[in-house]
């Protein structure tokens, strides 16, 4: 690991788990001997707004803040949050999307258009771009709100940091009631072959 | 044992940590978390206030009974606070007092931008500020000790930024020393007559001073020396920032922002060729080194408003903007926060939207339905100012004013500042209608009790607030007890009340539906009888985030009869969001939405 700071922007919706899944991320880069700083913004984005969390890694990190331009991934629990954040990704930067539509308030009323091809336009100012159905795997394997823990596994996959550390993490983090559950989630995305 | 925490986590577990045994707030983003997880710890006390100035007198109560005591709040709270504020800076402190004050860069959710540094100048009370977690854990022990050297309250300031990103913080031992608690008798310290307050006056000014000599060796103000080109002097988040776009240059870290270290300032000038202040919202610190003739950049070229990153400062310092990644040359629907599904707020304001009335509203969750298509409420300005606001409007407007003026706060917000605005409308008579949004929480904050809760933020049980009773004592004789998710109700009830003459007050009662999903309630969810539904779009009309409008492409037509020509799709309710409040059955004319039959 170099000296660099490495930045990761999650986005979703409210409700779908990403302060939990900017929280098991940072937890995996403590145990992996780094240090981190993660941001958001609770309050208002808890009533079903958008909610982004940075997590930035690396030997030291001064700002829980990335800046536009200098986002190395792009986790993205909704494909609309995809093209909202897109001008914080760097240019080599890459982007993994849920392929799920939640329609804001605008949409829902008939007022405005949910974009169509949502991913094509991400394709074609980005290289590499990931497209999976997590909230589908997560359903399949039991339990529709494990979609986070999916989509780590699909992050875990651009992270030089062990699988036996992701897991423990993992085991410290979810009670025994549903703990291999999310260990099977994870497995999952984190072997999923690209559908790209 | 490092462990992963906010800033406002980090506060709480420092001030458990230096022997803190006392703090008092009222919630308030982003400053919440601090008072909530600090009364999770063993053997302290710790209040829900009603108010902030409750807060604060309540903290200066246990100072002066020789507790360390902190008094928790968000930035506007501090302007509720600024009474007793101005003058315990007089009295000084006897055990220690600590103001945290949690300002808002950007407003993620307040009503204003302003700038609490201000408020350490205006009222003389030293001010420290941390950039990260680790800093906060350990700025608020030493908050304490500064404190009860010098006697004085001492500000902590956080913002946003720091009370809610998380960063490595290294748990410390417990080191919880005796308090030494006590009545002291002191007049002429502790009763701020003129006599006494005159002479206080003049301790206030030599404290200043002691502290200004303090600042010059207090260890977490540091110069740290890179490239002598350019010197950047910044503190709290705004240092960070710099710290992370500009690893070379020189810093002068500020951990006191006030008083402010001069002698360390001139020295740090000189050592640089460029000097520039890093600092978000007023330019606090920028004004203070241009009054001692020191040549510096700020405001010149940094913006005023909003928080920073270390795009912002990198771009602001060179003069060049990056390229960035261009967005897709297409519409992106913004996604603004949104009433709960079954929020019981929203029956009241789609009721009162077709009242044509004015609706002066407050601070809470209800605020979010002066957005389209509820456009319920019509002005938001402080905690408690529906009341007065409305009460003068209808005092402005006479005759012609009768009945069209409404004034709607939250159960919470009422009890923080309600309560004298509804007695001034009793007792200077005006026609205006008072509605009370009791939802039995303090929702928009995270649910936090209250004094009509019924339970302390300890846990305990206590003496539950009656609000219709309340009303009568303040002496409003026209008191009525609706449910909001009752449209036919909270109409009939609205339309009498406003027809009346004199004051009313309405409590409009229904849990909210985080609390009723926190307590396991039973969700029954509804569904659109598609063979029904004429698409005639009334329901949308509620803004439930669980109703959506499916268009007909093609595919949908093929499975349901249209029921007029013009009909361009359906109504669908997506049953997970659900929660069952009716409220779009009690709507729809033509009966189209019925309960899911399981």
């Amino acid at each position: 690991m170099t000296d660099r700071i490495r930045s990761i922007l999650i986005a979703g919706v409210g409700g779908q788990g990403v302060l939990k899944a900017s929280d098991i991320l940072s937890a995996v880069i403590i145990e992996a001997g780094l240090d981190v700083k993660k941001s958001e913004v609770h309050g208002m984005a808890q009533r079903g707004g958008c909610v982004t969390s940075h997590v930035r890694y690396g030997k030291r990190v001064f700002s829980p803040l990335a800046r536009k331009g200098d986002v190395d991934v792009l986790l993205s629990f909704e494909k609309l949050e995809t093209l909202r954040y897109l001008d914080y990704l760097k240019e080599e930067g890459r982007v993994i999307i849920n392929d799920l539509e939640v329609y804001p308030p605008s949409v829902n009323m008939g007022e405005a258009e949910y974009p169509e091809n949502v991913i094509d336009l991400v394709r074609d100012r980005v290289h590499a771009v990931e497209v999976l159905n997590a909230s589908d795997t997560a359903s399949k394997l039991g339990d529709a709100r494990m979609v986070n823990t999916v989509l780590l596994g699909v992050l875990s996959r651009y992270m030089e940091i062990p699988g036996e550390i992701w897991e423990k993490v993992l085991r410290e983090t979810f009670s025994p009631k549903v703990v291999e559950k999310n260990i099977e989630a994870f497995r999952t995305g984190r072997e999923k072959k690209d559908r790209s | 044992m490092k462990v992963l925490m906010s800033g406002n986590e980090a506060i709480a577990r420092g001030a458990y940590e230096c022997g803190v045994t006392f703090a008092a707030a009222y919630p308030g983003t982003p400053s919440t978390e601090i008072t909530e997880e600090f009364s999770r710890y063993e053997g302290v006390y710790a209040e829900w206030s009603p108010n902030e100035k409750v807060a604060l007198e309540v903290a200066i109560g246990a100072a002066l009974a020789g507790a360390n005591a902190m008094a928790v709040m968000k930035h506007v709270g501090v302007n509720v606070a600024a009474d007793p504020l101005f003058t315990v800076s007089y009295t000084g402190t006897n055990g220690g007092l600590v103001v945290i004050s949690a300002d808002d860069p950007s407003l993620h959710s307040s009503q204003n931008e302003q700038d609490n540094r201000n408020y350490a100048r205006f009222a003389k009370i030293p001010m420290i500020e941390p950039s990260d977690s680790a800093e906060a854990k350990e700025f608020i022990k030493l908050a304490f000790r500064i404190s009860r050297e010098f006697d004085t309250p001492v500000f902590l300031r956080s913002t946003t930024r720091l009370s809610h990103s998380k960063s490595v913080v290294d748990l410390e031992e417990v080191t919880r020393p005796e308090e030494v608690r006590e009545i002291k008798h002191q007049p002429q310290k502790y009763v701020m007559v003129p006599a006494n307050a005159r002479v206080r006056r003049v301790v206030v000014e030599e404290r200043m001073k002691k502290l200004a000599a303090f600042a010059e060796t207090f260890p977490e103000n540091r110069i740290e020396m890179g490239d002598p080109s350019v010197g950047i002097i910044a503190a709290g988040m705004a240092y960070s920032y710099a710290r992370e776009a500009f690893p070379g240059h020189s810093f002068l870290k500020l951990g006191m922002i006030h008083p402010l270290p001069v002698g360390m300032i001139r020295k740090f000038a000189e050592k640089v060729d460029k000097l520039y202040v890093v600092e978000e919202l007023d330019p606090f610190i920028e004004d203070q080194i241009r009054a001692l003739g020191i040549p510096v950049t700020g405001k010149a070229v940094f913006p005023y408003t909003h928080e920073f990153d270390p795009g912002v400062v990198e771009e602001s310092i060179t003069g060049e903007k990056r390229e960035l990644k261009p967005l897709p040359p297409v519409k992106i629907p913004p996604r603004p926060p949104n009433l709960c599904p079954g929020c019981p707020h929203r029956g009241l304001f789609y009721a009162l939207g077709k009242t044509k009335t004015f609706v002066a509203g407050d601070i809470g969750c209800y605020t979010l339905s002066f957005m389209k298509p509820l456009e319920g409420l019509h002005s938001c300005i402080c905690m408690g100012a529906s009341i007065g606001m409305a009460h003068g409007m209808s005092k402005a407007l006479g005759e012609p004013g009768k009945g069209k003026v409404v004034g709607v706060i939250g159960d919470s917000t009422f009890i923080h500042s309600g309560i004298t605005p509804l007695l001034n409308t009793a007792y200077n008579r005006s026609d205006v209608v008072i509605v009370i949004c009791d939802n039995r929480t303090t929702a928009m904050t995270g649910m936090q009790h209250h004094p009509a809760t019924g339970y302390t933020l300890q846990g305990a049980r206590t003496r539950e607030l009656d609000l219709p009773a309340l009303g009568r004592a303040l002496g409003i004789e026209n008191v009525r007890v609706i449910n909001p998710l009752d449209l036919k109700e909270t109409r009939a009830v609205m339309k009498e009340e406003l027809e009346r003459e004199g004051p009313s007050l309405v409590v409009a009662q229904s849990p909210c539906a985080l609390l009723l999903r926190k307590k396991g309630g039973e969700e029954k969810a509804f569904q659109v009888d598609m063979d029904v539904c004429t698409g005639c779009k009334v329901c949308l009309g509620l803004g439930c985030p669980a109703i959506s409008w499916r268009k007909f492409d093609g595919e949908l037509e093929k499975k349901i009869t249209k029921k007029t020509k013009k009909q361009e799709g359906i109504s669908v309710i997506d049953q997970d969001l659900c929660n069952g409040c009716t409220l779009c059955s009690q709507v729809c004319k033509i009966g189209a939405i019925k309960e899911v039959i399981s």
